[in-house]
């Protein structure tokens, strides 16, 4: 188009540019945080551009673990983390799937109220329910484990909406093919709905994957061992806001491990990230 | 005065493609002007530059005197019905129309005025109050018109509008447009890829190719003596026959024409419905033989299908051009003779062309014994 | 909307449900319906037994100031966050819409934070403001200001808020950016041609037409307020000082930890649920209504 505003492009940049400097800038704090020693860091007068000491820094809090609050390295804790965050977007998958495919494929009595009861899951986030929720992990014995930190979130029926959207989308006609063929309900799963699904599949492990690594608040309650904390958990024991001694420049260098995973899961498969995020939302 | 100057107009892309390649041609106030082409020829491209929505890499474009290459569209005092109509989805038709208006600080009593004067020659007055997806396609397209009739602007722009309508509609459609504009005398630019509505609705007909025009004049004109094989496939449907001829076949046939060059291939190009049946070889006029391989009967035409038995090899049909070799005959009447082989006799001659392929458009040759042949010899 | 090409198998289906079923009435139908019947018990201290007592719970929940004030900080943080981040995020998407040459690496910047844990974001931001060694806190002590938010309720306030705004604009952005380019070209080029200029056009076509969108975004900015901001507030201000940042969810939490009164929890646990399902009803009831162009 003609436009004569010379100064609207350049606006745009600046605007942009400072975004893109309010987004970056805390993050970029804590990766120079993490590369300077202790006494630097609190000192308060800390510098912007990185310091030496960031192999020693990283050691330490992947394989040492801090001296004060938090007896534990953070690699256990990555470890934890990676597990329950697989876990969850594996388990969500995998029981959405079918779901779908039931409520899709087939019909039978109570299909809708079967439809409705997962339905309704998508209201209550874990936050509401938490108590309660805690005593059945409790009693089911499940505390500090792994299946405690990974089923009770994957309750909710995100996966199943998607995929029964998925699976709307998908023409009779390959079905009607396949009967024709000879194909039962599992051969047309595994065969052809399954290799079609795999791009929703992705998406939906970009979503579950972060959603998991990034929870807080159940880890924080069912998993009393150090030894059982996720990363994100054990961020916060690292600090105490009102002590200043705290070994922030390792807190910094937790946090950086903490973000990298999920980071690079979204920056790397952006476009499935998107995808993923703007389908389950509809 | 709202004339449309454009002056070696050229647009060339970032990457460097050059879609606009130096277009010169005047369309005098109150005048119809059709921009017709293929696809990727540039006419919407063109149409853009002048609303002003497409930048101008070289040349000048001139609206009623005034050079608007650097002028934003607001301020070209012109008006253009898109092809998907882009009307605001949330905004009721009034509103639609009197959009335009209030932007400009017009008077609510002056813009309700106006709107009602477009609404009832649009016949859309019971339709105010409705959102544009209450309405069909051809109600929307009304209301495109209106919201451009309303600005009374100095030039109407269409970019293919009726391309979204059903045929039904399209043909009402356009006598709409055609009615409408000789009643307000607005100068329009009106881009089109059917050649039929370019033929009924044009003054002045552009036709375009590949960034650049290869013929420009009145329709008929542009019908009877197109001045490129391109506009002579393009123009006219079923499209004109061009046939490849060697110089003998060419001399021989044309002797006594005085436009021929003895020695020269050329291409004739004869118009289906120029052909007509006989035996023998009317005077002044071509004689060939054809082998009719299908027979379309339409109701009050037949269309012939049929091959030359001498084809010249190695030569590949443009787009809306006829296979190397087929002959297309349109007689009027539904019955054609039922005999295996039968010749077919041509009674005109359009004007010999150097070479087959040539892109550039022939020089007109001068008037000469090659037109003006009658076409009453039907029914001998 | 329902397939027409079906299997008939009758049992199958059932199976394929079961997993899901067991999991979703074991960890969320149960514990669910245990809240809202704990919420109507007393149980004595120990936990052996308990009486029904009806609403008292409630009543006794509605009389407490400290649960109007966390009502009350519920709703400033959801106003505030919303509020921000949605201007923001609309402001960085208009720009990003502009057929700028980097736009698509903007676009990826922009985004990744919605990777950060909200807990992760919490620390980031206490450790720039934080009082004695924040880099941000610098400025601030330099010019005097008495920045503690270890000690000053609204100084708490406003950092977990830009805490938990700079974790949300990428989300929004995302959608702003998609809705933005779903409104036809066209539309905006016949505005252009109507006579109206960029500011105009946004204001009477654009933001019209974005206007589901930014219905969508609201109703997810306060769920996010409600809910996900839980591990900001944890590792910025563990709710304080005196409860200045402590939000419905974060006192459900809090009182749970302190003392056994499972039935006051369950009370507020039963109050955020019909708060969300309120909340999620208008947005699905709109989005269901909503105006197809």
């Amino acid at each position: 188009m003609v436009e004569h505003r010379p100064w609207s492009d350049i606006i745009a940049y600046a605007i942009l540019t400072f975004g893109v400097f309010i987004v970056a800038f805390p993050v970029y704090l804590a990766l120079i945080a993490s590369t300077h020693d202790a006494a630097t860091v609190v000192g308060g007068n800390m510098p912007l551009l990185p310091g030496g000491h960031v192999l020693e820094n990283y050691y330490r809090a992947i394989f040492v673990g801090g001296s004060r609050t938090s007896r534990e390295p953070v690699g256990q804790m990555l470890l934890n983390s990676f597990i329950s965050a697989t876990g969850i977007a594996v388990g969500k998958i995998f029981i959405s799937i079918l779901s779908a495919y039931a409520v899709v494929y087939f019909r039978f009595p109570f299909r809708k109220t079967a439809f409705w009861i997962i339905f309704v899951t998508l209201m209550l986030p874990v936050e509401v329910r938490i108590y309660p929720t805690y005593k059945v992990v409790a009693d089911l014995h499940m505390l500090d484990t792994y299946a405690g930190l990974i089923l009770p979130l994957i309750a909710s029926a995100t996966g199943t909406l998607l995929f029964r959207q998925f699976f709307m989308t998908v023409p009779d006609e390959l079905l009607e093919a396949s009967r024709i063929d000879g194909a039962g309900p599992f051969r047309f799963f595994w065969d052809t709905l399954l290799p079609l699904s795999v791009t929703t599949i992705a998406a939906l492990f970009v979503i579950q994957f972060i959603y998991g690594w990034n929870q807080y608040l159940w880890p924080l309650l069912i998993t009393t061992q150090d030894s059982m904390q996720t990363i994100v958990t054990g961020i916060k024991k690292m600090l105490t806001t009102t002590d200043e001694l705290a070994e922030w420049q390792l807190a910094m260098a937790t946090a950086v491990l903490a973000m990298l995973p999920p980071v690079a899961v979204v920056v790397f498969m952006q476009r499935l990230f998107v995808r993923g995020l703007v389908e389950t939302e509809k | 005065m709202a004339n449309v100057s454009l002056r070696d107009v050229r647009k060339t892309y970032a990457g460097g493609f050059e879609a606009i390649k130096g277009i010169n041609f005047e369309v005098g106030d109150g005048q119809f002007c059709v921009l017709v082409g293929p696809s990727g020829c540039g006419k919407s491209t063109l149409l853009r530059m002048v609303a002003g929505l497409e930048t101008v890499t070289g040349g000048e474009i001139d609206i009623g005197g005034r050079v608007v290459n650097q002028i934003e569209p607001a301020q070209r005092d012109i008006a253009m019905v898109f092809q998907n109509y882009a009307l605001y989805p949330h905004m009721s038709v009034y509103n639609n129309m009197a959009y335009g208006l209030r932007n400009r600080r017009m008077g609510e009593a002056e813009i309700k005025t106006r709107v009602d004067e477009a609404a009832r020659i649009l016949e859309l007055g019971a339709m105010l109050e409705r959102k544009p997806r209450q309405l069909s396609g051809g109600q929307r397209q009304r209301v495109a018109m209106g919201r451009a009739i309303v600005r009374q602007p100095k030039v109407f722009l269409f970019d293919e509008p009726l391309s979204n309508l059903d045929a039904k509609l399209r043909i009402a459609m356009r006598i709409e447009i055609r009615k409408l504009q000789r009643r307000l005398k607005t100068t329009s630019i009106y881009v089109t890829h059917d050649q039929l509505e370019a033929m009924t609705l044009a003054d002045i007909l552009v036709v375009m190719n590949g960034g650049q025009v290869e013929q420009i004049g009145n329709p008929l004109a542009i019908y009877q003596k197109p001045a490129t094989t391109f506009v002579a496939s393009f123009i006219g449907a079923p499209p004109m026959n061009l046939m490849p001829l060697q110089s003998d076949e060419l001399t021989s046939q044309l002797a006594g024409h005085g436009s021929a060059t003895g020695g020269e291939a050329g291409i004739l190009g004869i118009r289906p419905e120029d052909f007509m049946i006989s035996n023998e070889a009317l005077e002044g006029g071509i004689a060939l033989d054809l082998t009719v391989e299908a027979i379309e009967r339409v109701g009050a035409e037949t269309f012939i299908y049929g091959t030359r038995q001498r084809e010249i090899q190695g030569i590949a049909a443009n787009p809306g051009e006829l296979p190397p070799g087929e002959v297309i005959v349109r007689i009027p009447g539904a019955t054609a003779p039922a005999s295996a082989n039968w010749a077919c006799r041509g009674t005109r001659v359009n004007h010999p062309e150097p070479s087959p392929g040539s892109a550039s458009p022939a020089p007109m040759p001068p008037e000469s014994a090659v037109d003006g042949f009658c076409r009453g010899c039907r029914g001998a | 909307m329902e397939k027409s090409a079906v299997f008939n198998s009758r049992l199958l289906p059932y199976l394929l449900l079961t997993p899901q079923l067991i999991i979703t009435f074991v960890f969320f139908y149960w514990p669910a319906s245990q809240a809202f019947w704990q919420s109507f018990l007393r149980e004595d201290a120990f936990g052996l037994s308990s009486e029904f007592i009806g609403l008292e719970n409630y009543q006794a929940l509605f009389a407490q100031p400290e649960y109007y004030k966390a009502m009350l900080t519920t709703v400033v943080f959801s106003t505030l966050v919303a509020g921000l981040s949605l201007s923001i995020a609309l402001l960085f998407a208009t720009q990003a819409d502009k057929n700028l040459k980097s736009a698509p690496l903007y676009k990826t910047f922009m985004i990744w934070p919605y990777a950060v844990a909200p807990a992760v974001a919490g620390v980031l931001w206490i450790f720039m403001f934080q009082p004695s060694l924040g880099t941000l806190a610098r400025p601030l002590r330099y010019m005097n200001f008495d920045w503690n938010p270890l000690l000053n309720g609204k100084h708490a306030m406003a950092l977990v808020v830009m805490a938990a705004v700079w974790k949300q604009i990428s989300y929004n952005f995302l959608f702003f950016l998609a809705g933005l380019q779903s409104i036809p070209k066209s539309v905006i080029e016949a505005g252009a041609i109507d006579g109206a200029g960029p500011m105009r056009r946004f204001w009477t076509i654009v933001f019209p037409l974005l206007s589901p969108t930014t219905f969508f975004l609201l109703v997810v900015n306060v769920v996010y307020v409600f809910f996900d901001t839980f591990g900001i507030i944890d590792a910025v201000t563990g709710g304080g000082p005196a409860g200045a940042t402590t939000t419905l969810v974060y006192k459900v939490y809090a009182d749970g930890r302190l003392g056994g009164d499972l039935g006051s929890s369950a009370a507020q646990s039963v109050v955020l649920m019909v708060i969300v399902i309120a909340l999620t009803a208008i947005q699905f009831r709109y989005i269901e209504r909503k105006v197809q162009y």
